[in-house]
This record gives structure tokens, C-alpha cells and sequence, in this order.
């Protein structure tokens, strides 16, 4: 069950460029219609943030006029919304059907061992934490695992394939 | 070969680029559009053309068009369908990835036709590099004159955006993908109204397919009645199909309507057969919420003829013999595959996906997947199976959605063609136990030798 966690000692503050995103975000909208702002707004505080903080979703409720509970049941219904801190690198294997006709479990249990933390855990260094999560509509490139906040895919996944990618997310972030 | 209307030019380097999709004669159907034909011309060309939605439910689009309210001083909105998430189905983010002014050029046809000054493409949040694709491709469009004010001195004014979704399959239900839209979770409204009447913003609200939209644009373009030449019977024009599983060419495919499923299946030109040399076992058509079907009822219709890739055919037969189009979402599955724990991946996706708004959807998706997943790890009983039909007819047509048609449908007739596999998982629980990343232990009499 999702649930948002009430930690206040996190940052929250929105620079001057995310108000920006936001602005034009609401534009986008007939007035008095700021409400459909919300699902890309979170995207964006997700983006700048890594996760959805209590105090960042009350700033984005102020900001829009509506209630901080109508921020915390968009952002507890949607799957991409992320409410508690994860790696920086999140790896979101596709697990449903299509992909795991062509090895998709194989994957996740590499995962597993290779990082050595269980579904939904951070790595000791920060770096990782993986789920499966599903069908990412790419069915026939499967097995299938993407990134955020960008989003970049990765296709025909193999577990050789699997660690050059995590030699490479440890390269960059080193850098 | 059959005629390309969507995937024409492809593979033409750049063609997602404003300047060579321009040059390949886009946004033409745009210019006739606006400089020769009427709102109500177009829904009519629509009408002849005989386009059924592409998104899965096949309702004739011009007729659609034809419902939607008109009341004076209201704004109306076309809003497209671009939430792709029913498992097998990738068809519309390859069209959104390699050619998205096919959509764009879609879009302006379609809402000027249906009278709309704003219009939202509603993509599905996972597909943030398609996001960024079409909102550079709009970018462009707008520059080129194609969007904003007047376009091309037409008087006619659109402004076209992009939203994303949060990750949601519900939110592929037209009233949950407005919800959605809104700012809110994406729960289903109960029909009527219709979002014809009471769409977007409580205005009357059009809602299509990427797939539909772009079918637009070689509809005005060539006419309505050239598009209906292609086909067969009332299932006209071309499909695209998105095919996956276990297959020697997985990928997204252009048919003429009315092709054979077998040379779908196996010819060159598309699939080019089993992967590894494996038999075929069995196969869903249109998406994972359409019926399974073993293989050879897949290639025969209820009248032992050659079944073909069209929205009768694959119904023939009703839920004994048949299937559906679908969304066209095409998953092959090789003599090695457990249906078994296929169906209990499905019916977890389903869970998982249901937004738990009405009791049988919430209730009976979870409890199906218990079911399932104990007869998949070993610890099923005989009267699993007529529990499961038992609970799936509970769910069906007893939602506000058909989400809860979706989860039913597979696993009924899974149990239907394939019972026998259910009853090996009780009877050999111990080999059932092993984890065996979905290999059929049992020998399915079933797959099909071709």
C-alpha cells in the first residue's frame, strides 16, 4: 500500500526555473483549470527532487489552490509517483506477460543478485534500487527496463547486456 | 505487398522532422482540409471510409464524430488516446516515436472537423522520450503555420498539447483518461453521459486513438471511399499490428485488413514464424484482455475456413471459437510456454491495475490472483478451476469499466482451451513448484504443426 511519508526535515524549495515549468504547465489549461497542472507538475517536482516529499506536494497544493489532500491521492494512485527516497538510479523492469515470454523474471532475479538488494531497496552507495513494474508497451523489444526522470529505454535486455549497463550508470555517476 | 497508408515513408531518414515529412507530402491533407472542405465534409469523408476506433473497442470513428454536441458558446475538446498500456499493445509508441506529424497533422484534421480550439494528446507518463518527441514535432508545426492562429489564413484557430499521464492502465478508459486529464486519479465515470455530451471540463469531449487519428490524414487526403477499397467487409482500411512473444520477427506491422492469420504468422513479410524453431501453442490477437486461443483455433474459424486478421473473422465464433481485433496487440506463445502462469501474470497485472472503484473489479481481480498463483506454485485444488470460472462471470459486465471484461476474459478462457494444463498443475504440484521462468512442463495436444 502506498502511503506518503511525513518527514518535514527535506528540502523544498522550488527554484526560480521549476516556478517557470510550472507556469507554463497551467497555461496550458482554461481557466480556473489549474487542477490538470498537477500530474505534470509532480513529474517535474519528481524530476528535480527524485521523489515526492509531504512538504513538496503541500507547496505544489498551495501553488494550484487546491487541497494537500487532492495532491496526495493523485500522487498515491499513479504507479510513477515516487513517495519515499530511491537510488539514483531506479531500474523499472517490465514483469507483465509479453516480456516475460522472452525472459523478463530472468532479468529481475539478475538484478537481484547483482546489486544485491531485494525489490524496492536502495544500494549501500545510493546508486540503485530496482522493481518491476507493468507492461511498458514495448512488447516486442522485450525484456524492457527504463530510467527516470528521463525515461530512457533499454530493449532485448540480457544479463550481460544488464551489467555493462550498470558499469556504465557507476561510470557516470562517478563522473 | 500490401498498400501502406501509415508506415509509408518510415524508414525515410528524418522523417519525424518537420522538413522531410513536408516533403513527403505531409500536411497536404491539412491544406485540402482547411481550404476545401467543410466541418461537416470531413466527418462525412470519415463516415465512408468505415474506420473503426484503432484503440481496441472498433466503434465506428465518423459515427462517433457525428454525437458529439454542439451547443453554442460551450467549448469542445478532441482529446487523443495516447495512454498505450494493454500488454502485447506498442503500436501507437512506435508511430509517436518515428512519425509523430502523422499524429500532429491528425489532430488539426480531426478538431477542426469536430470544431475543438484546444486539443490534448493524454500520452502515458512512461513515454517521456515520446513526450519530448511530440513536442518538438508540435513546435515545429506551429512554426511552419500549421498550429496557432489562423492557420494557413484558414480563420481557424488550435492549440494542440501534450499530457502526461502517471502511470496508470485505467487511464486508457476514455472517462478515466479525462478524470485524469482533469488533475484527478483516473476513476472511470459512469456512462451516460457520454463524454460526447459531458467530456473534458463537462464540455462535449471526442476521444480517439493515436492509431484513428492518424488514419485521418490518408482518409482526406485520398477520400473516404478510396480508404474503404481497402479491407474487407466492414472491417476497412489498414491495421497496424503490434506483434511480440515468441517470435523470429517481434515488431509493428501494416496489414491490409482480411490478411490470414497464418500468413500474418508466418510469411516473411511479417512475423516469419516461431522463433528457435519451437511449434506455435497459442495466441492472443488483440491485446491480453481478448480471449486466448490455442493455435489451430486461431488459423480455423468456427466453419473450418482460413481465419483472417479483420474484426469479424477474429470474433467468428463468438467466446468458443473466437477472439477479437482488439487493440491488435498480437502475442505468439512457442510450445514451451506455461499458460498457466501466462494467465496468472496477466490477472496480477490486472490486479494491479485496477483502480477499485467497484467491488467485483477490486475483489475479483485479487482474488483470482491468488487462485492462480497458488495453482502455479503447486498448491492449487481440483475446484480451482470451476472457482475461477465461477468469480471471472462475477466480475464481468458488473463494472462501471470494462477493465473488469479485460481481467475475466483471459482467464476464462484459458481455462476453457486449456483446462487440461490447469488440471496437470494440481496433479504434478510438486514439478509445478519449481520455478521454471514460465517453461511448460505439461505437453500441450493442442500446438499446432505448420
Amino acid at each position: 500500500m502506498l502511503k506518503v511519508e511525513h518527514n518535514t526535515n527535506v528540502n523544498a524549495e522550488f527554484s526560480a526555473d521549476l516556478l517557470s515549468k510550472f507556469a507554463d504547465k497551467v497555461s496550458r489549461y482554461p481557466e480556473k483549470q489549474q487542477k490538470s497542472a498537477l500530474l505534470p507538475i509532480l513529474h517535474d517536482v519528481q524530476a528535480e527532487f527524485g521523489w515526492l516529499s509531504v512538504p513538496a506536494m503541500d507547496k505544489v497544493a498551495a501553488y494550484l489552490q487546491i487541497e494537500p489532500i487532492e495532491v496526495y491521492e493523485v500522487a498515491t494512485f499513479y504507479t510513477m509517483y515516487l513517495l519515499r527516497p530511491q537510488g539514483k538510479y531506479l531500474l523499472e523492469v517490465c514483469r507483465t506477460g509479453p516480456c516475460c515470454l522472452v525472459g523478463a523474471e530472468k532479468i529481475m532475479d539478475h538484478l537481484e543478485e547483482k546489486l544485491g538488494v531485494k525489490e524496492g531497496e536502495v544500494t549501500a552507495d545510493g546508486l540503485f534500487s530496482w522493481r518491476g513494474v507493468e507492461c511498458l508497451a514495448a512488447c516486442g523489444f522485450g525484456p524492457v527496463l527504463q530510467i527516470g526522470p528521463e525515461y530512457t529505454f533499454y530493449e532485448n535486455l540480457t544479463p550481460e547486456s544488464v551489467d555493462q549497463l550498470i558499469v556504465d550508470l557507476k561510470a557516470k555517476a562517478n563522473n | 505487398m500490401a498498400r501502406k497508408l501509415l508506415l509509408e515513408h518510415i524508414n525515410v531518414p528524418g522523417i519525424n522532422t518537420f522538413d522531410v515529412y513536408r516533403s513527403k507530402g505531409g500536411y497536404d491533407a491539412v491544406d485540402k482540409a482547411l481550404k476545401t472542405l467543410s466541418p461537416d465534409e470531413i466527418v462525412e469523408e470519415v463516415k465512408k471510409s468505415g474506420l473503426r476506433g484503432r484503440g481496441g473497442a472498433g466503434f465506428p470513428t465518423g459515427m462517433k464524430w457525428s454525437f458529439l454536441a454542439k451547443p453554442e458558446g460551450v467549448a469542445r475538446y478532441l482529446v487523443c488516446n495516447a495512454d498505450e498500456s494493454e500488454p502485447g499493445t506498442f503500436k501507437d509508441r512506435y508511430l509517436m516515436t518515428y512519425i509523430p506529424h502523422l499524429l500532429i497533422e491528425g489532430m488539426i484534421i480531426s478538431s477542426f472537423a469536430l470544431g475543438a480550439n484546444v486539443s490534448y494528446i493524454y500520452v502515458r507518463g512512461e513515454m517521456m522520450p515520446q513526450i519530448r518527441i511530440l513536442e518538438k514535432a508540435i513546435a515545429e508545426a506551429k512554426n511552419a503555420g500549421f498550429l496557432g492562429k489562423n492557420i494557413l489564413g484558414s480563420g481557424y484557430d488550435l492549440e494542440l498539447y501534450v499530457q502526461p499521464g502517471g502511470g496508470a492502465y485505467i487511464c486508457g478508459e476514455e472517462t478515466a483518461l479525462l478524470e485524469s486529464l482533469e488533475g484527478k486519479r483516473g476513476n472511470p465515470r459512469i456512462k451516460p453521459p457520454f463524454p460526447a455530451i459531458a467530456g473534458l471540463y463537462g464540455c462535449p469531449t471526442v476521444v480517439n486513438n493515436v492509431e484513428s487519428i492518424a488514419a485521418v490524414v490518408p482518409i482526406i487526403r485520398d477520400g473516404g471511399d478510396e480508404y474503404a477499397k481497402l479491407g474487407i467487409g466492414r472491417s476497412t482500411g489498414t491495421k497496424l499490428i503490434s506483434a511480440g512473444g515468441n517470435l523470429k520477427k517481434p515488431g509493428v506491422y501494416e496489414i491490409d485488413l482480411g490478411l490470414s492469420c497464418e500468413e500474418f504468422v508466418y510469411s516473411d513479410e511479417y512475423c516469419g514464424g516461431i522463433a528457435n524453431g519451437k511449434r506455435l501453442k497459442a495466441v492472443v490477437a488483440g491485446g491480453s484482455s481478448v480471449p486466448i486461443l490455442p493455435a489451430n483455433l486461431f488459423f480455423k474459424t468456427a466453419n473450418n475456413e482460413a481465419r483472417l486478421m479483420s474484426y469479424e473473422s477474429l470474433a467468428d465464433g463468438g467466446f468458443a471459437t473466437g477472439t477479437m481485433m482488439g487493440s491488435g496487440g498480437f502475442i505468439a506463445f512457442d510450445e514451451d510456454q506455461c499458460i498457466v502462469r501466462n494467465t496468472w501474470n496477466f490477472t496480477r497485472f490486472y490486479h494491479h491495475e485496477s483502480c477499485g472503484q467497484c467491488s467485483p473489479c477490486r475483489e475479483g481481480t485479487g482474488w483470482m490472483e491468488k487462485v492462480l498463483h497458488r495453482l502455479e506454485h503447486g498448491e492449487g485444488r481440483m475446484s480451482d478451476m470451476d472457482l475461477l470460472v465461477d468469480v471471472s462471470k462475477k466480475i464481468e459486465g458488473n463494472t462501471i469499466c470494462p477493465l473488469g471484461d479485460a481481467a475475466a476474459w483471459p482467464v476464462a478462457s484459458a481455462i476453457r482451451h486449456f483446462r487440461d494444463e490447469f488440471e496437470w498443475h494440481v496433479t504434478n504440484a510438486s514439478e509445478a513448484t519449481t520455478r521454471n521462468y514460465g517453461l511448460a512442463h505439461y505437453a500441450d495436444p493442442l500446438v499446432t504443426e505448420i
